[in-house]
């Protein structure tokens, strides 16, 4: 037996409320089988399962909120021939620290912190501190992004709240599938966005990139073809920085624990702003491996995916890097904030014609501006500028991509 | 032994310095306890002294806790200002009646007719391998009762100057001297010649939290701040120093500004000295906390004799890193 | 009467009186105690008076007195005011410890007097340490240690002989042999009930003394603070006597006969003396009407004075829990 338990989708993630079961009882999945819909503060998502198994048992109901790791379901997994009815066993979560041995044993184990759970009553945890100024300030505390422990509002959180423009509370906001909250969205974000600047030492480094060959290459690619097949430089830009981030892996990664950890592949999040505001970022899985072509459709299906509320749970989870992009109709250039515990995030500017000094003359041309902020903590200025020197010679080269 | 450098010593001999100051400066002081004289102290602490002194100052007793301290608050009812030493604090059971039912009480008792000065010394806490009947802490027991005193110094500079304090103090005083610190060295300021016995003490300023420790956990507490402060986070160290009357004053202004608190006690966790100070915090400082108060206590065991055990069982320098990180960098 | 003391009319008289102070006294505690007046533990002396009476004789204002929680009489003896003591029984802030340790805790400062100890053999150490003291600060002073036959099984009884006896220390320890510690008999409780002996077995000289017989109690007592006051250590003196009341206040005493207690009362210390006095020609019954008169003119006065006393200040609760300074 195994149980199946509310993944966290997001460092940022308490909790989702269970939308729709996709299984019943008795039915088998497989591993990347969609077997629920869970709505979070970033909307409905797609929950995967990542076992060969049986469902036993469905233990949460739908319209039910379970907590990050409560019981969702059981499950009969392959060759498993102990009867339905044994005892879960908890998880075993030994860290490192934890694993001298001898620490953990006989009755009085328990480690400092009681095994006890309260049961959440949806009441947000405010430290005492943070109700009290929140009182004096007139902030409801309930409605800030906690950053303290176990997600609390802490004093620094109503400082910040009380220096900024306090978020409201969110109002009837319109509900999309399962009840997203927009409120709840910006909450997320200011959260994660508050944690990365606190914590995450950045530094600025940007290159301005001669687009005309790339754009040259595009309208090639894309003549006679229909609308929905034409392909859009992001799919370039998105190549060139996956390829460039093969030779620069202190980018691509995570900061955990006070160390780097290179990811596996290179997965990209995709910055994409949703229409009632708000902000996600899912991953396209080895944008390196990828052909242009084959890149370009999942770019469109993510897109449409996360502007109507489809997004799978592994794409939020995993992402290793960030990418931006604010398009035609937004700024010359963008430098952004990294998503913590990821390490970098790349910034496109819009293309537009510019004077450029080529072979010794000012000539017009189509220029980017593409900008890198990475965390100093995981690399150095050096890696940086090299990751940016390779996007750029790959964007001049269109052919090689 | 012999230092060059000038006031360098370790806790030992700093505490024997002060009994010297103490024979010296009053003529009814004397040392009384078992193997205090010939053999020199359990610990050493009063080696040579018996020559120094000889034996109507320096005196051996027969191993009878209980008369030992009675004698001491009998002699300090009459007059004299006794030194008492018991060996360890695990003995110092056999000496409860006269701490908790005659030091403690007479003075409130006598409506203020006779008061106790006293002091009664014990070794503390774990570390040895010295097992279940020599490594407890249980000054927070006596920590518990009204009309004593109880110091615990964790520093060489406590350790050479709190007992002259202490017999100044017209109260019975115990002295907690954790066993560990004995070998421990440090330099004295010679600017210091005097210790107050009332207040707790900032070891380390910070600003990300508080840890509050005291006697054989201050040096672990100091050590953790510094691999803290590496991960980025500035934790306060505040000595307790004087476990009874608790310094309130100042621990509360340490926790009001940094907001967060681990509480650092080799007493075990249930009914300790920990939570005496968490209950407090809970109380006065409830509005200022922005996180739950942390404790780390020596595991609810009696202290086994192997050493990974026992290190296992007493709070260790990387469980009060791990507790603070908890409170200071939430994940 | 026994005993090679010679004694004169004023001091026979000084005795007898002494012992019906107590006798009254007691008898108006446990009056005033079924009035409610007197609350908590009250243990009366009454059968026992020749002892604490017996041994004042032989002590002066240097010497210090450690008793037990049957210490009225203990109190009186010294020459503690009656009024004092009584308004402590009452728990009025007047009283000799502020009313605060009530009828088991009497102490008196200017009397010496250290309580009014209320754990059995608890007393004893203390005696040990202020004789330890007064041997430096106040040569010749001795400390008289009060304990009842209870006490021998307390470890803290051994340990004090011990040191006491190896340091040579100037304790008169007295036992007040009443036979029943509560209500366990001493046979059920000592092995060698005959108590001296524990004494001997430390090389403490000691003696079995008569103590329903306050001229034998003193003599012994004179002999005893001699020796120590001599330098040559302490002295233990065993009194073999009897409480003619129950423990205390709620004791319906069924580990005894009332035939045993009917026997022991014809040893009265007070009746005999009362007889022998009037036999011995040394006090007239004009005289002993007089006495009686004063002494119960004394409880009344005290009794009005524990009446009109005051209740200590709530604020004051915390007082002298830590003391500021040592007294004097």
């Amino acid at each position: 037996m195994s149980d199946f338990t509310m993944p966290s989708l997001g460092a940022d993630m308490e909790s989702g409320k269970l939308v729709e079961w996709l299984v019943k009882p008795g039915d088998t999945v497989s591993k990347g089988d969609i077997v629920a819909v869970v709505e979070t503060h970033k909307g409905a998502i797609d929950v995967e399962i990542f076992e060969e198994a049986t469902v036993s048992e469905l233990c949460a109901g739908e319209g039910e909120t379970v907590k990050v790791g409560g019981l969702l379901a059981r499950l009969q997994t392959t060759g498993d021939a102990s009867p339905p009815s044994a005892p879960p066993m908890p998880e075993a979560t030994a860290t490192e620290a934890e694993s001298r041995a001898p620490k953990k044993s006989g009755p009085e184990a328990a480690a400092p912190r009681p095994a006890f759970q309260i049961e959440r009553t949806g009441r947000k945890k405010v430290s005492p501190a943070a109700r009290r100024l929140a009182a004096e300030l007139g902030i409801d505390p309930e409605s800030l992004t906690g950053t303290g422990i176990d997600g609390s509002v802490s004093f620094a959180d109503v400082e910040l709240a009380r220096a900024g423009a306090p978020t409201p509370k969110a109002a009837a906001a319109p509900v999309r599938r399962g009840g997203f909250d927009p409120a709840e969205m910006r909450r997320a974000i200011a959260a994660a966005m508050t944690r990365s600047k606190r914590e995450i030492p950045h530094y600025y480094l940007s290159n301005t990139v001669d687009m005309t060959a790339s754009l040259g290459w595009l309208s090639r690619y894309n003549e006679g073809r229909p609308p929905t097949e034409r392909m859009l430089a992001a799919t370039l830009l998105l190549k060139a920085t996956a390829l460039a981030l093969r030779k620069a892996p202190q980018l691509n990664g995570f900061w955990q624990d006070d160390a780097f950890r290179p990811a596996e592949g290179i997965h990209i999040g995709w910055a994409i702003s949703l229409r009632g505001g708000g902000l996600v970022s899912p991953a396209i899985h080895d944008v390196d491996t990828l052909a242009l072509p084959e890149l370009m459709a999942r770019l469109r299906d993510l897109v449409a995916r996360a502007r109507s509320g489809g997004l799978r749970s592994s794409e939020l989870m995993d992402a290793t890097i960030t990418v931006t992009s604010l398009g035609e109709r937004g700024a010359d250039s963008v430098t952004g904030v990294i998503y913590p515990p990821q390490v970098a995030i790349i910034g496109f500017g819009r293309i537009r014609e510019r004077p450029w000094v080529a072979d010794g003359a000012v000539q017009p041309r189509q220029l980017i501006d593409v900008s890198l902020a990475a965390d100093h903590r995981a690399s150095d200025g050096h890696a940086g500028g090299r990751l940016l020197s390779t996007i750029e010679t790959l964007l001049l080269e269109p052919d090689e991509l | 032994m012999s230092d060059p450098t000038p006031g360098r010593m370790t806790y030992r001999e700093a505490c024997k310095q002060a009994i010297r100051d103490a024979l010296n400066r009053d003529p009814n002081c004397f040392v009384m306890g078992e193997d205090v004289g010939l053999y020199g102290g359990c610990y050493a602490v009063t080696k040579g002294l018996l020559e120094e002194f000889g034996p109507d100052r320096i005196r051996d007793t027969p191993l009878a806790e209980s008369v030992i301290a009675g004698a001491g608050i009998g002699a300090a009812i009459g007059g004299m200002r006794p030194i008492v030493e018991i060996m360890t604090c695990n003995f110092s059971l056999l000496a409860l009646d006269q701490i908790v039912n005659n030091a403690a009480t007479i003075p409130h008792m006598s409506g203020g007719q006779f008061a106790v000065p006293v002091v009664i010394r014990m070794a503390t806490g774990g570390g040895r391998q010295l097992a279940a009947q020599h490594s407890h802490s249980l000054e927070g027991w006596y920590a518990h009762i009204p009309g004593i005193k109880v110091l615990a110094p964790g520093t060489v500079e406590d350790a050479r100057y709190m007992l002259a304090a202490a017999l100044d103090d017209p109260n019975p005083v115990l002295i907690f001297e954790h066993v560990v610190l004995y070998n421990e060295e440090g330099t004295l300021d010679p600017e210091v010649t005097a210790v107050d016995i009332s207040s707790a003490k900032v070891r380390r300023p910070g600003s990300d939290l508080t840890i509050l420790a005291y006697g054989g956990c201050l040096p672990k507490a100091l050590e953790a701040a510094g691999q803290l402060a590496e991960a980025g986070i500035d934790a306060e160290v505040v000595d307790l120093r004087v476990l009874r009357p608790l310094d309130d004053a100042t621990i509360f202004a340490s926790v009001s500004r940094t907001r967060r608190c681990v509480i650092v006690d080799e007493g075990w966790r249930s009914g300790s000295l920990s939570a005496e100070i968490a209950a407090r915090l809970a109380d006065d400082l409830f509005f200022e906390l922005d996180a739950p108060i942390r404790r780390v206590c020596t595991r609810e065991v009696p202290i086994p004799y192997p050493a990974h055990l026992e290190e296992a069982a007493l709070p260790q320098t990387a469980d009060i890193v791990e507790a603070a990180r908890a409170l200071a960098r939430p994940q | 009467m026994t005993g090679k003391l010679k004694i004169d009319k004023e001091h026979g008289q000084h005795l007898f009186r002494q012992m019906l102070r107590i006798r009254r006294f007691e008898s108006k505690a446990a009056e005033l105690y079924q009035a409610q007046k007197i609350r908590g533990f009250l243990h009366l002396y009454d059968g026992e008076e020749a002892i604490a009476v017996g041994i004042m004789q032989a002590l002066d204002e240097r010497d210090a007195i450690v008793a037990t929680y049957r210490e009225h009489g203990h109190a009186l003896a010294r020459g503690i005011a009656m009024g004092p003591v009584m308004a402590e029984m009452y728990g009025k802030l007047e009283g000799c410890s502020r009313g605060r340790g009530g009828s088991m805790h009497i102490f008196d400062r200017d009397a010496r007097f250290l309580g009014g100890n209320a754990i059995v053999a608890g007393g004893m150490p203390l005696a040990v340490g202020t004789a330890l003291a007064d041997r430096q600060l106040r040569p010749g002073a001795v400390t008289a240690c009060f304990f009842g036959e209870g006490a021998a099984g307390e470890g803290e009884f051994h340990e004090s002989m011990n040191l006491a006896a190896l340091w040579r220390l100037p304790v008169l320890f007295v036992c007040e042999n009443n036979l029943y510690a509560m209500g366990v008999p001493l046979e059920i409780a000592e092995a060698d009930t005959q108590i001296v002996h524990k004494a001997q077995g430390y090389g403490i000289p000691g003696e079995q003394v008569d103590g329903m017989n306050p001229v034998a109690v003193e003599i012994a007592a004179q002999r005893a603070v001699e020796s120590i006051r001599e330098g040559n250590g302490p002295y233990f003196l065993e009194c073999r006597t009897y409480r003619f009341r129950a423990h205390s206040m709620f004791d319906s005493q069924q580990y005894r006969t009332k035939e045993e207690v009917e026997q022991w009362k014809e040893r009265d210390p007070l009746a005999h003396m009362q007889k022998w006095l009037i036999d011995a020609r040394l006090m007239s019954q004009d005289e002993l009407s007089e006495i009686e008169a004063e002494v119960d003119a004394e409880i009344e006065e005290a009794v009005a004075f524990a009446e009109a006393g005051t209740w200590e200040d709530v604020d004051d609760l915390e007082r002298f829990v830590l003391m500021d300074e040592v007294p004097r």
